[in-house]
């Protein structure tokens, strides 16, 4: 196979499905996930503050944590572990979660105990965590589609998503400000701000430095009012003004800019190192101790210190917390704050230094990876132990603020108090052990002091009820989680990909709504909701990749090869040299380099060659090269170009093709690589390869990969009004479809769609359908609902029964059962396949009437005992009838008896369901019609259904319209014919005149209209009609009201509903007295009144008409 | 059937057989001697199809509507029956398809709507499920059963109402018993049900106390060669080894109307029979092009300036004709070139389930309308005869 010169833009394409298949769809969240369990959990445990754990009763005791291991999902039932499935969570209500356990080293009087376990697992369980579907830990990996049919999982779930008490969630992707990342922004008085967001494992905190009256002033939570930050700079060992000036900067009118602001330092009469102590002390925020004074601080070691010291150290680790300070050594920070300053001065001369927030490459996406490792560091902290024989008082145990493993810290505390106590049973005793037996001591075994329930329950509480708290950050987030939609395939990877922001909903700038230009191949500009969280909420593109936390020590160690000279290191005029930048690793100054633009392509050139990870990116703004490793960063993958000259050649394609590469090979031979948003900003993208310029240095993989997975399934996306395609194996596909797998689990049908005005009701978007087609099964679709209950054991050894009821047993020997008890089998639960009728009882459940008084004998309790707690099914009347699918009988965690009932209804489309092609034109059944009145072509061809054409010109669906035709040439000629986005050039789209050849050979109009006969009158029509296939889908239906419940609700309950008494005699309106009865006034009694309920604006109407001497008279019907 | 260039309307009224049949492509019968002028006569008889709408789609309705001319339009059966010609061109299996002329669309398609909606059929109406093991739903296993046609007569048959009890007058009772297992070999058996699993039971139900269903003689005699389904290789379910279908079916008789199912078309319609019209003879490039654009349908006769163009068969060319319409619309064209439509010569094709031969339908479609038309006037003679 030789490929032409223009041959590449056919065939590059298929880097696209091998990304998808070494990523697959919803891979952020996967590799998020295999990261938090991989590496951030040990990380968290080995952190400084969670390592060990020390014990204030005994100095000697310490325990400590050196390795955790998350085994495969499992179940312990009746002392048996066996694997546990997905679908056996879903079904059992239980949560697919697997145990952590840990290795630990701990003392036990003398000697050291150190506890590992065997075959990957840790000695000690201290929780169990949730598993993400198809994540590296759960079952699901690695399996065929055999295996996964066995264990009842589709092939086709792309995983992603968390089973928690048998529902299915979802942590959705969280859009944030990134940390540690100086931004510079104007406040509302149009000062210029810098502010930063630092964040580390123990704290979070903002800093930020705003301009007053020409002066810049450090603004902090620490302080009680805005301090001089010329003084801050002095306290922190910059005394003199020469010293600060070359830091920021000497060149230009830095100076000048500068001046008010050492002015103002020395009005405030700080001039050594001493003062400006002095004077920051004076403004800490009073008596307040500073925020975790000590990283494992807490409430036990509060110290008398003087303010200075105290100013001191808040300089140190909470101003720019993310900014290492070792032994009080400022150097770093004062840099920092040089640069931040000197940022702020670029921006007050020229406005177009002023970043952008909305700007994407200062977003970080949080995925369920790092969320769960915020929550798990907090539950790991507060982890206590397990309920035992010296059970902590429970109002004792939260008089204590949380600490590092707080209540396990305590626990051994009681724990060891009382092992040294009891062998020389001195009077020091725990006070309430004196009550206890004076048993021997059981040797002191660690694990009996961890509580696995913190950790569990923590996680599953917090997953199930998306509710985010992390006590430590006073972080409390809601709606994190969301439980997966599964209307659709579509719908559920459609939510993997959803990102949420921060932002209130309710706000109303444009600016975080708007599409950024930055987002640009990472995000989809067309996938978001109307309504109020238009733009806030987001979606992913096809190719979006999210970084996860890299270890910065080897990029540093790299970076300082390559020539970056640490900053403490050079004279502080070096810093400022022309032609030198600052190096930045992660927000953090790394050093200076001489000449940045050697050193960042030489940092490329190791990252291509896989010398540095791939996901690492470089850049430079302004005078600064920035390094980024950390998590959150959304990024896709380029074709390299040099000079304008692709890196990827026809001989790799092949090697693609033919299976020996796969995606992985292009990026380890350097021909492709991943860029941020950041350094995007560094590089010239070409869409198409006859863009490629000398200046070129990427090449795009494919114009429609900006699409997201939902978008991409709309075919010709680009013909259409972009608000037409914000919307939720059809014949004309696009790409996106084959590769997210929507051919083989389709939603929808290829209708035979004729575009014509047939009779009036197809009016405002209404169709008209074709009865025959609904007949032989179109848009035929099938609900399923749960009905579940569970058999609960209460304190007196009651539990709730199913039995039949006792009428129904007598009369089953004789007839059916009676009434409602009709469909129950002979346990008391629906028999599957039975019809249902309205109010019939599914399970015949009952409850004991005395759950807290002890019973002699709780197993042979009379039936009068107990009361009917039956579950009723509650269906509309009317339509079609509904079945018993199926009933499941199981146990779930707390080990009672759960009755899941499946009820099915097979649902035919009747008037006012709801319908749409994939272009937005939704539209409701209007008519349904016979065969033999609908219209049909020369060709006997008689469409399912009709629609208006005065859908098109105000909704300008042009791409509607091509897929009609390209379905009919699919039709035609066989083979399925394709819309993708953008994908015209690349060949990945039919071209309007292709598919008009292909209709003119098969004998068609070249505009797809065809010749139609009326059925009702059997005469030709007088237009031609636009008629094809259009894949239809069913919309979701809501159950409505029907038309006067609607008129009661609008008209009465949410209006003017007002009770009046009327006289059924005369017929007019009488009142109620003050003692309740009421009277007619007209006939002067009150025998024959009658309480009524209508709209005010109606008891007004027949009042004003008798006042005209019109006498309206209510005449009333009993019911 | 070649066509010769539209002139005026010649009237002929003792003209051979050929002349009746062309006269055919003339209209339904009138009675009127006088002649139409050139351009009503073609609005009379032709649709033309212009690239953007179609002209003179309406029929002619009221026996009056060239008085004024002088003409009558009512209706004559003498020379109805003079024009009036079926001719069956095509008849394979199930499908047939015929052309009719000298009616009225009027009474085309009411013959079409007759077979689609008012011809009896026997289908699967009722199912009774003793046991249903596959992933198929019973109501969706159920819509299956239904939509497979049935080889029976229905002429056999009584309608069944809702209240009347199933007899061997009304009913036709079908089992359905597979179950899958696999074989010894490693193969599968029964792992598809096919159509022809279907049972006829004549005797009726095996389980008459759950269905109501009780013959008092064998239909045996009744439906001598038997029921069974049209075609035996329809796919009803997929079972895996272990799963098991049975039961059984009731087949009552009904129309299309009420269902689908009980239609006996898979569809039926007609078309017009189309018609290639030189306006007037292009000469010398244009003709060349045109006979270039047209392979077969237009045939070239001489070259350079003196080349001509001669219509071929346009039956043989259906898939020209689309283009010959766009043709029409180009300016360069427009002059010469004219796709109609004869407005009563149809060509009528039937399509039939199988439980039908196609042209019983139609005599029976034929028959039905010939009872509406007593009906109505059956109707009409009970009013007194009077003008309003």
């Amino acid at each position: 196979m030789s490929l032409g010169e223009a041959g590449l833009v056919n065939q590059k394409y298929a880097l696209l499905p091998a990304f998808l298949q070494a990523k697959g769809l919803i891979r952020q969240h996967v590799s998020s996930f295999n990261h938090f369990i991989g590496s951030d959990l040990l990380k968290i445990i080995r952190a400084k503050g969670n390592e060990r754990v020390t014990c204030d009763a005994d100095p000697n005791f310490y325990l400590k944590y050196t390795n955790i291991y998350v085994g495969r999902p499992s179940l312990e039932e009746d002392y048996i572990q066996t694997e546990l499935t997905p679908n056996q969570c879903r079904l059992r209500d239980q949560t697919y979660s697997a145990p952590i356990t840990v290795d630990v080293e701990y003392t036990r009087g003398k000697e050291v105990v150190i506890r590992k376990g065997k075959n990957n697992s840790g000695a000690i369980l201290i929780g169990r965590m949730p598993i993400m579907l198809r994540s590296d830990r759960c079952v699901l990996t690695g399996k065929s589609e055999e295996e996964l049919a066995r264990v009842g999982e589709c092939p086709l779930d792309p995983g992603g998503y968390f089973v928690v008490k048998g529902t299915e969630k979802v942590i959705l992707i969280q859009e944030q400000l990134s940390k540690n990342r100086i931004i510079i922004d104007t406040d509302s008085h149009g000062g210029i701000v810098a502010s930063v967001t630092s964040s580390t494992h123990e704290r979070k905190s903002k800093t930020n430095i705003v301009t007053k009256h020409g002066r810049l002033l450090l603004k902090h939570n620490a302080f009680t009012e805005d301090v001089n930050i010329v003084a801050v700079m002095r306290a922190m060992g910059v005394e003199s003004d020469e010293e600060v000036l070359q830091l920021v900067g000497t060149e230009g009118p830095f100076a000048t800019l500068l001046t008010p602001t050492l002015q103002h330092c020395r009005e405030e009469g700080v001039f050594t190192r001493q003062q400006a102590l002095d004077y920051l002390a004076s403004k800490v925020k009073g008596g307040s101790r500073p925020p975790g004074a000590g990283p494992a601080g807490g409430g036990f070691q509060r110290r008398t210190r003087s303010r200075v010291d105290e100013a001191r150290e808040i300089l140190a680790n909470v101003v720019l917390c993310h900014v290492p300070v070792v032994a009080f050594d400022y150097q770093q920070k004062v840099t920092y704050i040089a640069v931040m300053v000197r940022r702020m001065l670029y921006a007050m001369l020229d406005p177009s230094f002023i970043d952008d927030r909305d700007y994407y490459g200062n977003k970080r996406l949080e995925l369920a990876g790092g969320l769960l490792a915020l929550l798990f560091e907090d539950l790991f902290k507060r982890q206590g132990r397990r309920p035992g024989r010296f059970e902590c008082d429970a109002s004792h145990e939260q008089s204590y603020p949380i600490a590092q493993n707080g209540k396990l810290k305590r626990h051994i505390a009681t724990t060891l108090e009382l092992h040294i106590a009891f062998p020389i049973r001195s009077s020091n005793l725990h006070s309430r052990s004196s009550a206890l037996p004076a048993l021997p001591a059981p040797q002191f075994d660690i694990a009996k002091c961890i509580r696995t329930d913190t950790i569990t329950f923590g996680l599953e509480h917090a997953i199930s009820s998306g509710n985010w708290t992390i006590k430590r950050f006073r972080m409390e987030r809601k709606g994190v989680t969301q439980v997966l939609s599964r209307l659709s395939f579509i719908s559920a990877v459609g939510m993997m990909t959803r990102i949420t922001s921060q932002f209130e909903k309710t706000r109303k700038v444009s600016g975080p709504r708007a599409l950024q230009p930055s987002q640009w191949g990472m995000l989809c500009p067309a996938d978001t909701p109307e309504g109020e969280s238009c733009g806030l909420v987001k979606n992913l593109a096809l190719m979006t990749h999210v970084t996860t936390d890299e270890e910065e020590a080897p990029i540093a160690r790299l970076a300082h090869i390559l020539g970056v000279e640490p900053a403490t290191l050079v004279n502080q005029g070096e810093l400022r040299e022309r032609g030198s930048a600052l190096v930045f690793l992660n927000g953090n100054i790394l050093g200076v380099h001489r000449r940045p633009k050697a050193f960042v392509r030489a940092f490329r050139e190791m990252r291509r060659r896989g010398k540095v990870g791939e996901f690492v990116s470089v850049y430079m703004q302004h005078d600064t090269v920035q390094i980024a490793s950390d998590g959150g960063r959304v990024c896709r993958p380029l074709i390299i170009c040099d000079k304008g000259v692709p890196r990827v050649k026809d001989e790799h394609l092949r090697l693609l093709k033919e299976g020996k590469w796969t995606f992985n090979s292009f990026l380890t031979a350097g021909l492709l690589e991943y860029l941020d948003v950041n350094e995007e900003n560094n590089s010239l993208v070409a869409l198409y390869e006859s863009n490629c310029g000398p200046r070129t240095t990427h090449l795009e993989i494919e114009p429609f990969t900006i699409l997201g997975v939902v978008a991409g399934l709309i075919p010709y996306p680009h013909h259409n009004q972009s608000p037409r395609n914000t919307y939720q194996r059809p014949l004309l596909t696009t790409k996106t479809i084959e590769l997210v797998g929507f051919d083989r689990l389709g939603a929808g049908q290829n209708a035979t769609v004729a575009v014509m005005s047939y009779s009036g009701y197809d009016i405002e978007d209404a169709i008209v359908m074709n009865r025959a087609s609904l007949d032989r099964g179109f848009g035929r679709c099938i609900v399923l609902r749960k009905y579940g209950t569970s058999l609960k054991k209460y304190a007196n050894r009651t539990q709730d029964r199913i039995v039949l009821p006792a009428a129904a047993t007598a009369a089953a020997a004789s007839a059916a059962r009676p009434g409602k008890f009709r469909i129950l089998d002979r346990d008391g639960i629906a028999a599957a396949g039975e019809v249902l009728t309205q109010g019939e009882v599914l399970v015949n459940k009952q409850m004991p009437t005395n759950t807290r008084d002890p019973v002699t004998a709780p197993n042979a309790l009379p039936d009068s005992f107990y009361r009917n707690a039956p579950i009723t099914w509650k269906g509309y009347s009317g339509g079609e009838k509904c079945v018993v699918d199926k009933v499941l009988l199981t146990s779930n965690d707390d080990c009672s008896c759960v009755v899941k009932v499946l009820v099915r209804h097979t649902r035919r489309p009747e008037l006012g369901d709801k319908f749409s092609s994939r272009h937005g034109q939704k539209g409701v059944v209007g008519s349904i019609w016979s065969q033999s009145d609908m219209p049909f072509t020369e060709r006997g061809l008689v469409p399912d259904l009709i629609m208006n054409p005065h859908g098109f010109p105000s909704r300008m669906t042009v791409g509607k319209m091509i897929e009609l035709l390209g379905s009919k040439a699919a039709v035609c000629t066989g083979k399925f014919h394709y819309g993708t986005a953008f994908g015209e050039p690349a060949g990945l789209a039919d071209t309007v005149d292709h598919i008009s050849q292909e209709l003119v050979e098969a004998g068609f109009s070249y505009s797809g209209k065809d010749f139609l006969h009326s059925g009702i009158t059997g005469e030709a029509l007088e237009a031609y009609i636009f008629m094809g296939p259009v894949y239809y889908q069913k919309l979701k239906h809501m159950v409505g009201y029907g038309a006067s419940m609607l008129l009661l609700e609008r008209l009465m309950i949410s209006s003017d509903a007002f009770e009046v008494q009327v006289c059924m005699q005369c017929g007019l309106m009488g009142y109620r007295r003050h003692d309740g009865t009421t009277l007619c006034s007209t006939c002067k009694s009150g025998a024959n009144m009658a309480g009524l309920r209508l709209p005010y604006a109606m008891k007004l109407l027949t009042q004003e008409l008798q006042s005209m001497n019109i006498v309206p008279r209510l005449i009333l019907d009993s019911q | 059937m070649a066509r010769t260039k539209k002139g005026a309307r010649k009237e002929d009224p003792g003209a051979a057989a050929a002349a009746a049949a062309a006269a055919a492509d003339d209209g339904p019968s009138t009675s009127y001697d006088a002649t139409l002028p050139a351009s009503l006569e073609e609005q009379r008889t032709r649709i033309v199809c212009k690239p953007d709408r179609n002209l003179h789609t309406t029929s002619t309705i009221a026996a009056t509507q060239w008085a004024s001319l002088g003409v009558d339009a009512a209706f004559d059966l003498a020379r109805f029956k003079r024009g009036f010609d079926i001719n069956i061109t095509r008849y394979e299996g199930d499908d047939m398809e015929f052309e009719m002329k000298g009616v009225s669309c009027a009474v085309a398609n009411s013959l079409r709507r007759i077979m689609i909606s008012e011809t009896p059929t026997m289908a699967i109406e009722h199912v009774f499920i003793v046991n249903n093991t596959s992933v198929i739903q019973d109501e969706v296993l159920s819509h299956r059963l239904g939509l497979i046609p049935l080889k029976v007569d229905p002429r056999l048959f009584q309608y069944k109402a809702k209240e009347d009890t199933p007899s061997e007058q009304n009913t036709i009772v079908l089992k359905l018993k597979v179950e899958c297992r696999r074989l010894p070999s490693g193969a599968l058996e029964n792992d598809k049900v096919y159509s022809s699993a279907l049972q006829w039971l004549p005797e009726g139900s095996e389980m008459p106390d759950e269905t109501s269903c009780r013959f008092a003689s064998s239909q045996a005699a009744l439906v001598p060669e038997g029921v069974r389904p049209v075609h035996d290789d329809i796919l009803i379910a997929k079972l895996r080894p272990g799963q098991a279908i049975e039961l059984e079916c009731q087949c009552i008789k009904g129309v299309g109307d009420e269902h689908a199912k009980w239609s006996p078309v898979a569809t039926t319609w007609y078309r017009l029979m189309p018609e290639v019209v030189l306006l007037q003879q292009p000469r010398g490039k244009v003709a060349e092009e045109l006979a270039e654009q047209l392979p077969g349908l237009l045939h070239l006769s001489g070259s350079g300036d003196k080349a001509t163009v001669v219509v071929g068969d346009v039956r043989k060319h259906d898939k020209l004709l689309e283009k010959v319409r766009r043709l029409s619309g180009e300016e360069r064209y427009a002059p010469y070139i004219q796709l109609r439509k004869i407005k009563h010569h149809f060509i009528f094709t039937i399509e039939s389930t199988g439980a039908w031969r196609p042209h019983e339908l139609f005599n029976y479609a034929v028959q039905m309308m010939v009872s509406k038309c007593d009906k109505v006037l059956e109707g009409l003679q009970v009013f007194p005869n009077r003008s309003f």
